[in-house]
């Protein structure tokens, strides 16, 4: 037997404070409310004290994002640009302390926020960069809407705030963020890397809390764009919020994917793609392949190849350089994953994990695949939001179609199939933001990124992205 | 010598491709801008609303799969058709809006050029909004416009011609299928056009027009859990409130109301307020 | 039962039952045919080929890479080195090999560190067929084995007749293991029956000797022909599947081995029997090395973290993993001067 010996990546490379003041106007401040703990979901132990920002801190916050809207938007497009660039450098050079402090606050896997994030994160500064003194070329016009409130969930903490800021700024728009309530420490690094970068005060503004700052941000009269990462339920009120003001929106929201394998499929990378589409980050994935439909006739030859590979995967301290399961982000998270794969289990669903140990601390879910699914189950409607995955079977394309459509979300959907005009036929008919065909959970800053129906809309990421932030 | 009797026409609602009187069988009086009785035209109910919505679903499949060319083509024939009739519209258009003659025929003719100039976007929309994707790995990545759904249109009171025929062109030439509340005051010219879409191969249900008021109809289009987007262009900025809350039950789409100068050039807006961005990857490898 | 041979064989009414063994018998398909007839013809061995499941190319790359990124530290390291050091075989093919060079390999195979008699031997030593004897002599009552190429190594451009002889040179001369390559002229050109008859000739030459048959994956260059080749291979009854001769480049890419211990691992679950790997060329360091017996442990599993089922073809990166080895256990780093260059 081939045993691996731990081989954790070290913590000491990032120092974490013991308190987090708000960031605003260029300056660290402390917030008016009641201060929380942000912890390692990992180990449950405590890393840091972080402020809450008052709706009066909500207003200090947008009043500098208003000041400093004034300049940044009237600067040149190309200057703009290289404070994006030297954005996207820092980040690179601080990439390994970023991934270390994503891992601890976010409990996912140094191997994933190492090789994913990170790279991803500082590529999105690139890419967004060179687009601030190109605007006039993409046909959208060229004038930033104004101060910019945005919202970002705790399952990709500093790529959402990527995908949020450098677009945001490199249309001339300033910001105020608020990262989740569970994971404010890489956004608060990134306040850092802000000032490292001589970024003028005001234009990016960082504030923690929980709903009610997200709220009053997103409420706040003198925001123009309101841009939300996160939960269906939220987005809702949040549409309803801004509904007869005249602010532009952006939502991305939850999904249910289907992950459709047809039986003529590369079935050894289809299973892999399985893995990756809903284990990935915990499964905390807005666009997780949570539902696997795969074609009746190759039933038993793929779910004996999956569990296989199930059986593979090591789960455990998301330092581990050869973790591939991490933590569940939080208590409160693991609470409902375990309540919705209770209820799967009720509903009649076959429940199977792998031979797995969990850690006797912090929140850890074993990986989960439901198998006897029906349309109609709860754990096939509703997002789990976890390592936890439906498998659903079905004959013919059109019913392939058919059942992957049949949900309010709409954010992605994979196909893999060895027959090319049978994928570009499904891509036509799939009604999903992003398809992945034989491949699964790929992102890049130049391919927009986001949902039909209830999954949310507006996009992230390429020149689509840029129309978010732009007067069009 | 008695002078002959007009035979007058009844004005129906327009759902899926067919002409019902509201199944609530009220009617309401319309007339012209100096007060004359011009018609009785339905009053839509929420059920009538519904049924434009099952209509407008049933019909998105075939219509979103169709051929952008085909698409384009029926918008053009919709434009050749409406140019055809050009002295009934024109009249329709004076009585309604207290214009001259003249006025009224220029209004048309420019509701046939939008129409044109929309039927031309329905294979080049694509292009432009479309794009092929650089991504930093080997995939091919391809980011393409689709239509939205089904779509509900609350047409400018003002305008009854050319109004309602720049915010449901612009809808349906994508692949959306519509439901379109009519001007409240002057509906005539719309059921006119439904006359107009009948025999212009256009397939039922594609655009579902609904006469009466917008107060009554709106928020249950608004509400309604399988419309997938609103252009609130006709609505008050109470209702364009009430409604955009309700659109938000199921994320609708939402297009606010904006004073519009009708004969000015629309670009794409109302066209991408429409529109999903949808990508697709694709490993390269052999 | 596993994806491979099933799907294709439900696809292809094309069973492979004969092969399981007697306790599998309960599993009847109506769609049953002899192993035998899989090879009947070229249509029906193109058929069966064919029909196995595709090979996503950028997917399989991408796993071999994100296997390539487990960490091997401290006692795993150390136990992977010694692991790895089981398993080469100690290989020169040069026009210029010498009886004298060949002896000279033979006393580093048996024992690759003098200063250290910890460090297991290795598994084989890999020579040219007129050479096997001077290995036989050099290797006297040790327990290294030795591996002869033949079949007109390395392009395989010749006849049968003079494969079967080169064959039975090898083995006359004491070779334990005989390293041949297939007609990759035939395989690209769709004569699968032709390689099939061929691997199937050389196995009996071979006798008793161990049959470990080379696809020259750098030729076949798909992924599709890696895993048709690698049942191809297994099916006309090879002991061993071999990525490469060394002399064509690529040779083992971490994928290319990832495809083959996918193939080995299908056709156990499908036959009941098990057939080895051996990745040859390019594996030059010790990270090259632990990425390969990773790539086992996460494929195959570890029934095949033997010198019996997995081997590593290579010369140079011996000498890495002992100057690794000795940086675990001084706790410096080595130099080259202190090992051996034979």
């Amino acid at each position: 037997m081939f045993e691996y010996a731990p081989a954790p990546e070290s913590r000491d490379i990032v120092d974490i404070k013991p308190s987090y003041g708000l960031f605003i106007d260029g300056r660290f401040v402390d917030g008016s409310g009641t201060p929380f703990k942000t912890i390692n979901p990992a180990t449950e132990e405590t890393l840091a004290e972080i402020s809450v920002a008052s709706p009066e801190d909500v207003d200090r916050a947008v009043k500098a994002a208003r000041k400093a809207f004034e300049g940044w938007s009237a600067l040149p497009g190309s200057e703009r640009a290289k404070y994006l660039f030297r954005i996207a450098r820092i980040i690179q050079e601080r990439s390994r302390e970023l991934a270390v402090l994503e891992s601890l606050d976010n409990g996912k896997p140094i191997r994933e926020s190492r090789d994913v994030d990170l790279p991803l994160v500082a590529a999105h500064f690139f890419y967004y960069a060179g687009w601030a003194d190109k605007l006039e070329y993409a046909g959208l016009g060229s004038k930033p809407l104004g101060v910019a409130g945005q919202v970002i969930p705790w399952n990709f903490p500093l790529l959402m705030l990527s995908w949020k800021i450098a677009p945001a700024l490199a249309c001339g728009n300033t910001v105020v963020l608020k990262p989740a309530e569970t994971t404010p420490l890489t956004a608060l690094l990134f306040a850092e890397i802000c000032q490292q970068a001589e970024l003028p005060p005001g234009v990016v503004n960082i504030i923690t809390g929980a709903g009610e700052t997200g709220a009053a941000v997103v409420g706040h009269p003198d925001v123009n764009k309101v841009a939300f990462t996160g939960s269906t339920e939220v987005g809702k009120i949040i549409a309803r919020t801004v509904a007869g003001t005249s602010k532009k929106v952006t939502l991305e929201l939850g999904g249910k994917a289907a992950n459709i394998v047809f039986e003529d499929a590369a079935l050894d990378q289809a299973v892999e793609g399985i893995v990756n589409g809903i284990f990935f980050n915990q499964g905390h994935v807005c666009c997780a392949g949570s539902r696997l439909l795969v074609q009746e006739s190759i039933y038993d030859d793929l779910l004996g190849a999956l569990k296989r590979r199930l059986a593979l995967l090591r789960l455990g301290d998301p330092l581990d350089k050869n973790t591939d399961i991490g933590a569940i982000n939080s208590a409160e998270q693991l609470a409902k994953i375990r309540e919705l794969s209770n209820i799967g289990a009720e509903e009649g669903a076959e429940r199977w994990s792998p031979p797995c140990d969990l850690p006797d601390r912090g929140f850890f879910f074993p990986p989960t695949i439901f198998t006897g699914v029906a349309q109609s189950h709860r754990i096939a409607r509703e997002e789990i939001f976890g390592p936890v995955l439906s498998v659903l079977t079905f004959r013919t394309p059109a019913e392939a179609v058919e059942k992957a459509n049949n949900t309010p979300y709409g954010l992605s959907a994979g196909v893999w199939t060895e027959k090319a005009s049978r994928m570009l036929w499904m891509a036509n008919r799939l009604r999903a933001g992003v398809v992945w065909s034989n491949t699964f959970n790929r992102f890049d800053p130049a391919s927009p990124f986001g949902g039909y129906k209830e999954s949310g809309y507006g996009r992230e990421g390429g020149l689509a992205g840029l129309e978010a932030y732009l007067d069009v | 010598m008695t002078e002959r009797l007009a035979v007058r026409k009844t004005y129906k609602l327009f759902i899926g491709g067919a002409f019902p009187r509201s199944e609530s069988g009220r009617s309401y009086v319309v007339t012209s801008s100096k007060g004359d009785f011009l018609a009785n035209a339905s009053r839509a109910s929420r059920k009538d609303a519904r049924d434009a919505v099952s209509a407008a679903r049933k019909a998105f499949p075939g219509w979103s799969g169709a051929t952008a060319y085909n698409r384009g083509q029926i918008l053009y024939r919709i434009a050749e058709m409406l140019e055809g009739r050009r002295a009934q519209f024109a009249a329709e258009v004076a009585e309604a809006d207290g214009v001259s003659g003249k006025k009224a025929g220029e209004l048309v003719d420019l509701a046939v050029d939008r129409l044109v100039w929309y039927a031309g976007w329905s294979d080049k929309i694509s292009a432009v909004r479309g794009a092929a994707n650089p991504v930093a790995g080997p995939y091919f990545n391809l980011s393409t416009p689709e239509p939205t759904g089904v779509v509900a249109v609350v047409a400018p009171a003002a305008a009854p011609l050319l109004g309602l025929i720049s915010v449901i062109a612009p809808v349906i030439v994508t692949g959306n299928t519509c439901v379109v509340v009519a001007s409240e005051r002057a509906p005539l010219p719309a059921i006119t056009l439904a006359e107009v879409l009948a025999t212009s191969d256009l397939p039922g249900g594609v655009i579902n027009i609904l006469t009466g008021s917008a107060e009554e109809i709106a928020p249950w289009l608004a509400g309604h859990m399988d419309v997938n987007g609103i252009d609130l262009t006709g609505a008050s900025p109470e209702l364009a409130q009430k409604c955009e809350e309700m659109a938000a039950d199921n994320l609708k789409r939402v297009l606010r109301p904006k004073t519009a100068d009708w004969s000015a050039d629309p670009g794409t807006g109302r066209m991408t307020a429409f529109l999903e961005t949808k990508t697709v990857w694709h490993p390269i490898g052999t | 039962m596993q994806e491979g041979a099933v799907t294709a064989g439900a696809r292809h009414s094309i069973g492979l039952e004969t092969f399981a063994p007697v306790g599998d018998a309960v599993e009847v398909s109506t769609v049953t045919s002899p192993l035998a007839e899989v090879a009947a013809s070229n249509a029906t061995l193109r058929a069966f080929l064919h029909g196995l499941p595709g090979v996503d190319q950028v997917g399989a790359d991408a796993r071999a890479a994100m296997l390539g990124t487990r960490s091997i530290k401290t006692t795993a390291k150390a136990s992977a080195i010694d692991l790895a050091i089981s398993m080469v075989d100690l290989t020169t093919l040069e026009g210029a090999d010498t009886p004298g060079k060949v002896r000279a390999m033979c006393a580093k195979a048996i024992r690759p560190d003098p200063s250290d008699l910890s460090v297991p031997h290795v598994a084989a030593v890999c020579v040219y067929p007129d050479l096997v004897a001077e290995a036989k002599a050099a290797l006297k009552g040790s327990p290294v084995k030795i591996a002869s190429v033949a079949t007109a190594f390395p392009s395989g451009r010749s006849s049968l007749e003079v494969k079967v002889a080169d064959t039975a040179l090898a083995v006359a001369a004491g070779a334990d293991e005989i390293d041949m390559v297939i007609d990759r002229g035939a395989f690209l050109a769709g004569d699968y029956i032709k390689v099939f008859e061929e691997i199937a000739a050389i196995k009996a030459a071979s006798g008793e000797a161990h049959l470990k048959v080379i696809l020259e994956t750098g030729e076949l260059v798909t992924y599709d022909n890696v895993r048709r080749a690698s049942w191809l291979a297994m099916l006309a009854g090879g002991d061993f599947i071999k990525t490469s001769t060394g002399k064509v480049q690529p040779a083992a890419t971490p994928p290319v081995t990832l495809i083959m211990l996918e193939a080995v691992r299908d056709f156990l679950d499908a036959t009941g029997r098990k057939v080895g790997v051996k990745p040859a060329g390019g594996i030059r360091t010790t990270k090259d090395a632990i990425k390969m017996l990773v790539l086992v442990n996460e494929t195959a599993g570890d029934g095949w973290l033997s010198p019996d089922w997995f081997r590593l073809g290579a010369s140079s990166v011996l000498n890495d993993l002992l100057m690794q080895r000795q940086k675990l256990t001084t706790g410096r780093y080595a130099g080259p001067d202190y090992f051996t260059l034979d």
